[in-house]
């Protein structure tokens, strides 16, 4: 039962984000393992470790950082794939899944695991380009998966709905929060990562082009939020300050 | 080549999904700005009244793909559908509603057809850029499609704002020939369960009432459905509430959760880190109800009471009936 797992390294969810340039400042703020790819790669390894098999770890993009991949592997994975070239700058979902699909030639996969968004760019869209392209059936949103000879059973979580499916392998998972409890890497597994395999690959081993990655959506602008003022802190009495309240969001914000 | 202008009307159970009404309404107006012909189409089966629904917002044409294939969401059919629907009529512009079901099959039209897509996107403009939240809401970035068609963007409900639908233009219907090859499809649905909550969607509701540490049990959360129950509002919970095992994680609001826009947001013991915000920043009123005056809540609540929740929440409940009711 060999498993790829997309990995997408991100800003960390505290970071605060500036500008600078008209570009998103990423100096100073601390690069994580996407948290769904993290759901990823745990389900990855509780699955081998009941089948057996290789768990591989995939990324692309600009710049790949090291660190992250390495956790990845610390976790339990068992050798990387790793996309990095500057031609990948400005690409969009359509490029990365082209990338990522190319550099699974000559992989032999059962099962594609990713997390369903990457929490920097909120897409949501590359697992699915990558399914299609792959032309392997998809399920999303991922909360339970169970796999048996050939074939998964899995649970996903619709709007409102739960739904059971079926599917045939090969195919790709897009993992939610709740599917797994990742497993922090032991130290023995961090001394292990160090030496596993590491492929760093670049577009035209692929036999790709920057024009084979060219965006078909561009950039106008990056901007920040209006920052939200703190409103009105009512003070007085319980009944008052809820009497107040109530009135308030009735008459004044005509909300309610 | 159309020069038409499609707005993909969700539905659930033969009637439209509450979110599509906001997008016929936004995507009317762009059809007419651009000059082009503005159509809805509707995917499922028996699915007569949706069509009904749908000609009050000003369409000229309904493509409608009522076929027993399309009855319950399956990956394949959709996409297969959608994709054959786009590279027969080429549309110019194709809007759909940002949700589980076109998160799943939307990209894969996108991939099938050559073309890109945005998404969750919350402004359009003239020019047809558009504005879309990354890195949890704390950035935004506007793009534009280079030169491919169809454009096509899933939209984030209650982003846009609506006006009022324009009325029948007694539309078009065109039946949709569904040609979806069995074997082509290799998911198979084998249940579904509907979360009956009685209550809206989180990511449709105007109102939501969310509890976080502070509600201190899964029990009283009861003290939050009464008050939901009053204004007919969703109710979430933040992730410490969550991963205590209060609440169920298909509720949680943030950053590893959901994101919602209503109208208003009542945070209950809800501290405010920085992730709850990016799940519920958006939200028109924010009101913050916590006993600690230093919670980050504070910050960006419209209104706040420092204050007991155990006691205040109650009164408001009581309080909203009144108010409603008289």
């Amino acid at each position: 039962m060999n498993i790829v797992v997309l990995c997408k390294p991100v800003f960390d969810t505290e970071a605060k984000i500036k500008l600078k340039d008209g570009s998103i400042d990423s100096s100073g703020v601390n690069i994580i393992l996407n948290p769904y790819d993290e759901f990823g790669v745990e389900e990855a390894l509780g699955i081998t470790e009941k089948y057996g098999g290789e768990v591989i770890i995939l990324s692309a993009g600009c710049y790949i950082s090291e660190v992250v991949i390495r956790q990845a592997l610390a976790m339990g994975a068992d050798r990387a794939i790793v996309v990095e070239d500057e031609a990948l700058e400005g690409t969009d979902a359509h490029g990365i899944a082209l990338t990522l699909a190319k550099s699974l030639e000559g992989v032999e996969y059962d099962i594609i695991l990713s997390g369903m968004v990457a929490i920097d760019d909120n897409g949501s869209q590359v697992n699915s380009r990558l399914a299609e392209i792959l032309n392997i059936p998809q399920v999303t949103v991922v909360q339970k998966l169970e796999i048996s000879e050939g074939k998964a059973v899995c649970e996903r979580q619709g709007d409102g709905t739960t739904e059971d499916i079926e599917v045939q392998l090969p195919a790709l998972f897009s993992a939610t929060k709740g599917l797994n409890e990742p497993r922090y890497p032991s130290l023995k597994g961090i001394m292990m990562a160090k030496k596993k395999e590491v492929k760093q690959v670049v577009l035209a081993d692929l036999g790709l082009s920057r024009e084979d990655v060219k965006p078909q959506i561009e950039i106008v602008e990056y901007s920040l939020p209006e920052p939200r003022q703190a409103g009105k802190i009512l003070e007085g009495e319980v009944e008052e300050t809820v009497a107040e309240l109530v009135n308030l969001l009735h008459e004044e914000a005509k909300a309610i | 080549m159309a020069n038409e202008v499609w707005v993909f009307v969700e539905q659930k159970e033969g009637k439209m999904k509450k979110s599509a009404a906001e997008l016929l309404i936004n995507g009317q107006k762009i059809a007419e700005n651009l000059g082009q012909k503005f159509a809805a189409v509707v995917f499922g089966n028996d699915i007569s009244e949706v069509t009904e629904q749908v000609k009050e917002y000003g369409v000229e044409k309904v493509y409608l793909a009522d076929d027993e294939k399309l009855k319950i969401y399956n990956t394949e059919s959709f996409t297969t559908v959608m994709t054959d629907l786009i590279q027969e009529e080429e549309p110019e512009l194709v809007l759909f509603g940002h949700s589980a079901l076109t998160k799943d099959f939307v990209p894969r039209v996108a991939e099938r057809v050559g073309t890109g897509l945005v998404t969750d996107c919350t402004d359009i403009n003239e020019d047809l850029s558009f504005k879309r939240p990354i890195y949890a809401g704390k950035a935004f970035s506007t793009v534009k499609f280079t030169d491919q068609r169809p454009v096509m963007a899933t939209i984030r409900a209650n982003a846009l704002g609506a006006g009022e639908p324009v009325g029948s233009k007694s539309p078009d219907i065109v039946d949709v020939e569904v040609s979806v090859d069995d074997e082509n499809i290799r998911t198979l649905v084998k249940d579904i369960v509907q979360k009956v909550t009685g209550r809206p969607e989180l990511t449709e509701a105007e109102i939501i009432v969310s509890g976080g540490r502070g509600m201190k049990g899964p029990d009283n959360f009861a003290l939050l459905e009464d008050l939901a129950d009053v204004l007919g509002a969703a109710v979430g919970a933040s992730r410490a509430a969550v991963d205590a095992g209060w609440r169920e994680q298909e509720f949680q609001v943030g950053q590893t959760g959901k994101t919602v826009s209503p109208q208003i947001y009542i945070a209950c013991g809800i501290s405010g880190a920085i992730q709850h915000l990016a799940g519920m920043g958006s939200s028109k009123y924010i009101v913050a109800i916590n006993k600690d005056p230093e919670a980050n809540i504070f910050k960006v609540a419209d209104y706040g009471i420092v204050g007991d929740l155990f006691k205040l929440v109650p009164l408001m409940t009581q309080e909203f009936k009144k108010v409603l009711a008289g």
